[in-house]
């Protein structure tokens, strides 16, 4: 399994934490695709608390984060 | 010193006495700007520079502290310059009322010891993270959406704005409360306060606070 943390207003409609089964998704792309996230609203991607991109491949027991980019003065 | 003994022992004297010396930028008087400049007028930073071009309207009014329904059409600049005046006499201010570009950041930030990014724009912050890092200022990062914040001390050399915001990266929640730029513009200060006394910060390390869920996640970059 994989499991994806959203995070602020990511969760707006969804919920704060899903398992996936990581034969049903290969990479970050994939999750963030099946979650109905775009690519744009993302600036901070962790997995297992290191910086990566949407392309990058997941595996059984990573935790992936999202947080969604904050940018009003 | 009557005036600052409240800050003691928080702060000690010579720290008090060391911030008379310092020379702030708070590029925008908006949402954040409006909190920033009056906390750093308090606490008694020696110089403040404020810079914005925009004036005050009727949606500023549910977050921007320096904005009443008397304020509305005037510059937020001089806004901003009056409240420090009012606030402490004995800071002295520089006011920019207009906004910051590639042609005036050079000056705007000239002799600054730290910068605050109190801005709404992506680009903007590019603009000004590119000259602090040009003219080795630290620059205090603070970015509000709907209950979020974020907020981080970029020293020079650490590419941080650049890497937050990637070219793909788009605003999509513009909505803002009224606590949340409060909440933003204290962490900032804070971490503005321990950059200009030497104190011990976690340069790039975003802090990603959530107030919806009373969450704070720091994020190391």
């Amino acid at each position: 399994m994989v499991e994806v943390r959203l995070f602020a207003g990511l969760r707006k409609g969804r919920q704060k934490v899903y398992q996936m089964e990581s034969a049903s998704v290969k990479t970050v792309k994939d999750i963030m695709d099946a979650l109905d996230i775009e690519v744009k609203e993302v600036n901070i991607l962790l997995i297992n608390g290191f910086h990566q991109k949407p392309e990058t491949e997941v595996k059984d027991g990573d935790v992936v984060s999202l947080f969604p980019a904050v940018g009003g003065g | 010193m009557e005036r600052y003994e409240r800050n003691i022992p928080a702060i000690s004297t010579e720290e008090c006495e060391k911030l008379k010396t310092k020379h702030v930028a708070v590029i925008g008087c908006g949402g954040l700007g409006g909190y920033i400049i009056e906390l750093l007028a308090r606490i008694g930073v020696g110089k403040i520079t404020v810079c914005d071009g925009d004036v005050f309207g009727v949606s500023n009014l549910n977050r921007q502290i320096l904005c009443t329904e008397d304020d509305l059409g005037k510059s937020k600049a001089l806004q901003a310059a009056d409240r420090i005046m009012s606030v402490n006499s004995g800071v002295e201010v520089g006011c920019f009322d207009e906004f910051m570009t590639n042609e005036n950041v050079s000056e705007i930030i000239s002799g600054c010891d730290i910068v605050f990014d109190a801005l709404d724009d992506i680009s903007a912050r590019k603009i000004l993270a590119k000259a602090c890092e040009r003219y080795n200022v630290p620059y205090i990062y603070g970015a509000i959406s709907g209950w979020a914040f974020q907020a981080a001390v970029c020293l020079p050399g650490s590419g941080l704005i650049e890497k937050l915001f990637p070219e793909h990266v788009e605003i999509t929640d513009k909505s803002v409360l009224a606590f949340t730029p409060s909440m933003c513009a204290s962490f900032q200060v804070s971490l503005g306060l321990k950059v200009l006394l030497g104190r011990e910060v976690e340069p790039s390390r975003v802090y990603y606070v959530d107030l919806l869920f009373s969450e704070t996640e720091c994020i190391d970059f």
